[in-house]
């Protein structure tokens, strides 16, 4: 191998001097292959060249320099759906390179951590140009983006000033801390401001979130609990997988989803995709694909169901002893005369039977392939039916969750070995990880609104009430006044109808102060008045564990030191505690590094009683403490076994086909008590078709973790932000691949460049959520950013964001 | 002496370009530069029946570096002499000694050879050797979250997983006999005979 040693050694003295034999460049020709190859068609992007590569030998050879340290540390969280090891090299103070899990074996009971695009790219974040390094005081309108560089003192006195001027006008609840994940560990994100405010007398508090709304209210209406789902080892025991709406490969819904999937196909589980797109994860996991109409899901599981009635497929024993309300026969005492799952289904009442047919009109699924999946998923046992979260965050949501969950149940999938009860799957036995050990304390502010409806409490807080999801008080009494976004682009980018929204924050006669707390200048940063520049999380202490999943605690030491001025969140609220007196009830004398080591000792007393303590997990140098899963748990076993003795947490103790609680909200149009299709309020079905033809989903990117990394160029060039049209959609309006189009509707217009791309449906674009709004001078978005075409409006039963409930026209743009 | 090969399974590959990153972020590789990449192939078409659209359409990925050739046809072309093949396979370029003439990158039917316009220096995959010397994975293999990539002696590779070497849109492998195993995906063998397309130029 001396040989390599020596070119490389060339490599680093590489000179520059060699002009002389640039005159061969002159001789340009071809070759045997010019216009054969891959090579002929190599493309050079937008920007015509392909630039320098830095430092060509730098990271090979920082193994020979002793003053190179490699830290193993968690992938910075953002809220994607994994939690990965990363294995970072430092020189001189600057991070280098990052690698992945290395640790050896990688067996499926403990598998490698293995970071995505995200993480592999995190270089180019960590390093990016536009990083805020000094606090920064508005000096424009609400907006405009303009700022001046303010003063740590100065900065933290503007917000004790704020919140207590605030406070003494209109009381603790007129403070918000809106949701937000742009940075999402147990010493990271929007808790360390929810620990001040508390001790500061309280702020408005809130409820779900904008990725599990509905899926998070509905899944308990069946099962009495979110905990629905089995240890994901268990997938390998699974015959039959149903990906619906699930995107793994792409979304990573728990490191090594898509991993645990494809060696289930490999120990002969058949496993098929319904998307609207076919996805990554239809094209490396499924053996087919069938593409769905977005916001249909639930007639489809209806026809499902029907098929399975009337062939008699259904598990009727485990239906008899473990469910409720399936027929008239085991209808809630008082309920006798109610609508039961399978009048529904037989249309008995409604007289439309949910057929295939039926549901091939409004799916788009052909009717034969709807039987023959039904028959499948029915038969093939065990069998999982796993819910992706798209399809919740709809218009009615909440009805294709329960409509999956009895499909499960009808399937007798429950309790099993290779099955799935459906639902929003926390694991078993326990609800796999804990969120947030990091104490806030308690709220003296006993108001909450759903997280989505923090715009209606900005502009008519004083007069809400449960009607629109107020929990803790019977009226809220007071509009939100205050808003600190910590870690959070949901106040413009990520919240629905960014037009309106930025409207909204643009009077400040509403919002009267607004301050963000953030990474990059996001597009809700241009909005603030006073922008405190937060550092990464390679720049201070923290601590996650495996998200959803997961059996690990990843340890996150400080790596590096931050650019400029920048500061922890934790470090941030503790100066801004100073000023209000309160910074040793605070921090109660913890550094950052004293709060991960007290947190360890929080998951050593409850799901990890063997985690090393923090100075043996730091000397290690592992980054993760891990439990291999040798026998993965089943959620329900125990009911499975004996329905009597291990009754559900729900009312009845019974699998709630049927629920009386939601029969009793007198709303059987929007929150019906068995699960059913219902037409959602934007459709391709109802007039406003006629002007906004075409269904706009807002999936997932890789290129970003929601709108967190869209400045990242090595995750730019490798997904480029995109409208994704059918050749036949394309094709009608003059539109060719890479064309720039004008996606519209009466909210707002983005202009973007498009890829005409079989793997869609026909009907139906996608424009991938979470790009940074860029309004031009008449208001048009020029980043494809969807927001400007998505909707304010809640779902009925959770209050849960409905943004991929979206109908628009797409037009060749005009410029 | 053995000679070293990529296998790739393209039956696996779910195309999230984890490789394509790792491996830019090993050899410090700026925008436009790829020594790995993640080919989208798509094929097949959408028919309307009756109102209704069904379709009958395939796609999968094809994650190539360099192959590092039994016949290195760079190798062949380069007017300098820059580029060499070791013992063990791995083809190299000496950055002194080229002059970026940019001969092997039209020669080369994988589009492994990639160019540093600033420095007017040709570049490619040198099989990450330095890990491969410390005993350790190239920085791609190590990287593939689907554990569809995987490297070591070319004859072995064929040994446990067949000789297939090109799956569209590679070319075929007799012109330079490339140190690569594939793992077809199911449909590959439609996109032979159905003429397929490549459908993320622009990310290439």
């Amino acid at each position: 191998m001396s040989g390599f040693k020596g070119i490389k050694k060339k490599i680093e003295t590489a000179a520059m001097s060699r002009r002389g034999f640039l005159r061969w460049s002159s001789f340009v020709g071809g070759s045997a292959f010019a216009g054969r190859g891959l090579a002929a068609r190599l493309r050079r992007g937008p920007g015509g060249r392909k630039e320098s590569v830095r430092a060509a030998a730098s990271a090979a050879s920082v193994q020979e320099d002793a003053a190179v340290r490699v830290v193993r540390t968690g992938c910075p969280s953002h809220n994607c759906g994994g939690r990965c090891l990363l294995k970072v090299t430092v020189k001189d103070g600057r991070i280098v390179r990052i690698e992945g899990d290395d640790r050896p074996g990688d067996a499926i009971e403990d598998p490698q951590l293995r970071p995505c695009v995200r993480g592999r790219s995190y270089l180019r974040r960590q390093y990016h140009p536009d990083r805020l390094t000094r606090p920064l005081k508005r000096s424009g309108k609400r907006g405009e983006g303009r700022f001046v560089p303010i003063s740590w003192d100065e900065a933290a006195g503007f917000l004790a000033d704020g919140l207590t001027r605030i406070k003494a006008a209109y009381g603790n609840a007129a403070i918000f801390v809106p949701y937000g994940t742009g940075s999402y560990n147990q010493l990271n994100g929007r808790q360390t401001a929810q620990r001040l405010l508390n001790l500061f007398g309280g702020s408005l508090g809130f409820y779900n979130s904008y990725s599990w709304a509905a899926i998070s209210r509905a899944t308990p209406t069946v099962y009495g609990t979110s905990v629905t789902g089995n240890q994901r080892q268990d997938w390998l025991n699974a015959r039959y997988i149903l990906m619906w709406g699930w995107n793994p490969a792409e979304i990573r819904d728990g490191t090594n989803s898509e991993y645990f999937v494809h060696k289930a196909r490999e120990r002969g589980a058949r496993v098929v995709c319904v998307d609207p797109r076919m996805t990554l994860s239809a094209v490396a996991l499924a053996d087919e694909w069938i593409p769905i109409r977005p916001g249909t899901d639930a007639a489809m599981m209806s026809a499902m169901a029907h098929v399975m009635i009337v062939e008699n497929l259904y598990d009727a024993a485990f239906v008899r002893s473990h469910c409720l309300g399936f027929d008239g026969t085991q209808m809630p005492a008082g309920y006798e005369g109610a609508e039961s799952y399978k009048d529904y289904i037989l249309g008995t009442r409604d007289g439309t039977p949910k057929t295939p047919a039926w549901a091939e009109a409004i799916t788009g699924v052909p009717a034969a392939t709807i039987a023959r999946v039904a028959r499948e998923y029915a038969t093939i046992k065990p069998g999982v039916l796993y819910q992706g979260y798209g399809m919740q965050r709809r218009a009615y949501g909440e009805q294709a969750v329960r409509a999956g969950c009895v499909l499960a149940a009808l399937t007798g999938n429950v309790g099993v070995p290779g099955g799935w009860a459906s639902g929003i799957a926390l694991q078993a036995p326990d609800g796999g990880p804990f969120w947030l050990v990091f104490p806030t304390g308690t709220n003296p502010v006993k108001a909450a609104i759903p997280s989505f409806l923090w715009t209606e409490a900005v502009l008519r807080g004083k007069d809400m009430g449960p009607a629109d999801g107020v929990t803790g008080v019977d009226r809220l009494g007071t509009d939100i006044k205050l808003i600190w976004a910590v870690a959070s682009n949901a106040l413009i980018n990520q919240h629905g109808n960014v037009n309106r929204t930025a409207r909204i924050l643009a009077d400040e006669s509403l919002v009267e102060i607004l301050v963000v707390q953030d990474n990059f200048l996001t597009p809700t940063g241009r909005f603030a008045d006073l922008v405190l520049p937060a550092c990464t999380q390679f720049e201070t202490w923290g601590l996650e564990d495996g998200w959803k999943y997961g059996d690990e605690v990843l340890l996150m030491p400080k790596i590096v030191e931050p650019p400029g001025e920048a500061l922890s969140d934790y470090a941030i609220c503790a100066k801004v505690a100073e000023r209000l007196g309160l910074v040793e009830a605070y921090t109660e004398g913890r550094s950052e590094r004293d709060w991960v080591a007290w947190a360890i000792e929080q998951y050593r007393k409850t799901r990890f009683p063997d985690i090393p303590d923090l100075d043996a997990f730091e000397a290690s140098n592992a980054g993760v403490y891990s439990v291999p899963v040798t026998r993965p748990a089943v959620a329900f076993a125990d009911f499975r076994r004996d329905p009597v003795g291990h009754p559900l947490p729900t009312p009845s103790g019974r699998v709630e086909i049927f629920s009386k609680a939601l029969h009793d909200l007198g709303r059987p149009d929007e929150i019906p008590a068995v699960p059913k299709y219902i037409r959602e309020w934007e459709s391709p079905f109802g007039p406003e078709a006629a002007r906004f033809p075409l269904s706009v989903i807002g999936h997932h990117y890789l290129a970003r973790v929601h709108s967190t990394m869209d400045n990242v160029d090595w995750l730019i060039e490798a997904f480029p932000q995109r409208l994704f049209i059918n050749p036949a959609d394309a094709e009608a309006r003059g539109v060719r691949d890479g064309d720039e189009v004008r996606v519209f509707n009466d909210r707002g217009a983005t202009v973007v460049r498009c890829r005409v791309t079989k793997r869609i449906m026909p009907g139906v674009v996608a424009l991938p959520q979470g790009a940074w709004w860029r309004p031009d001078k008449d208001g048009v978005d020029r980043a494809g950013s969807v927001n400007v075409l998505s909707s304010e409006r809640w779902t009925a039963l959770a209050f849960g964001n409905a943004q991929h409930t979206i109908m628009a026209q797409v037009e060749k743009a005009r410029t | 002496m053995s000679r070293l090969g990529f296998f790739f399974d393209a039956s696996a590959c779910s195309g999230c370009k984890a490789c394509q990153a790792a491996c830019k972020d090993k050899n410090g590789l700026e925008v436009g530069v790829l020594w790995r990449r993640v080919y989208e192939v798509q094929g097949g078409a959408w028919r309307n029946e009756g109102g209704l659209w069904r379709p009958d359409v395939f796609a999968y990925n094809v994650s190539i570096a360099c192959n590092h050739c039994e016949l290195p046809i760079c190798r062949n072309v380069c007017p300098t002499a820059a580029i060499e093949q070791r013992e063990d396979g791995i083809v190299t370029i000496d950055r002194a000694r080229c002059i970026g003439c940019r001969y092997c990158e039209w020669a080369c039917p994988y589009g492994a050879l990639q160019f540093d316009e600033p420095a007017n220096r040709m570049t490619k995959c040198d099989f990450c050797a330095d890990e491969i010397e410390a005993g350790r994975p190239p920085a791609c293999v190590a990287a593939c979250p689907m554990r569809a990539l995987d490297f070591g002696d070319i004859e072995e590779l064929r040994a446990r997983h067949g000789a297939t070497a090109a799956i569209f849109p590679l070319p075929a492998p007799d012109v330079t006999k490339p140190a690569l195993v594939i793992k077809p995906h199911r449909d590959a063998a439609r996109a032979e005979a159905e003429g397929a397309e490549v459908a993320n130029w622009e990310e290439i």
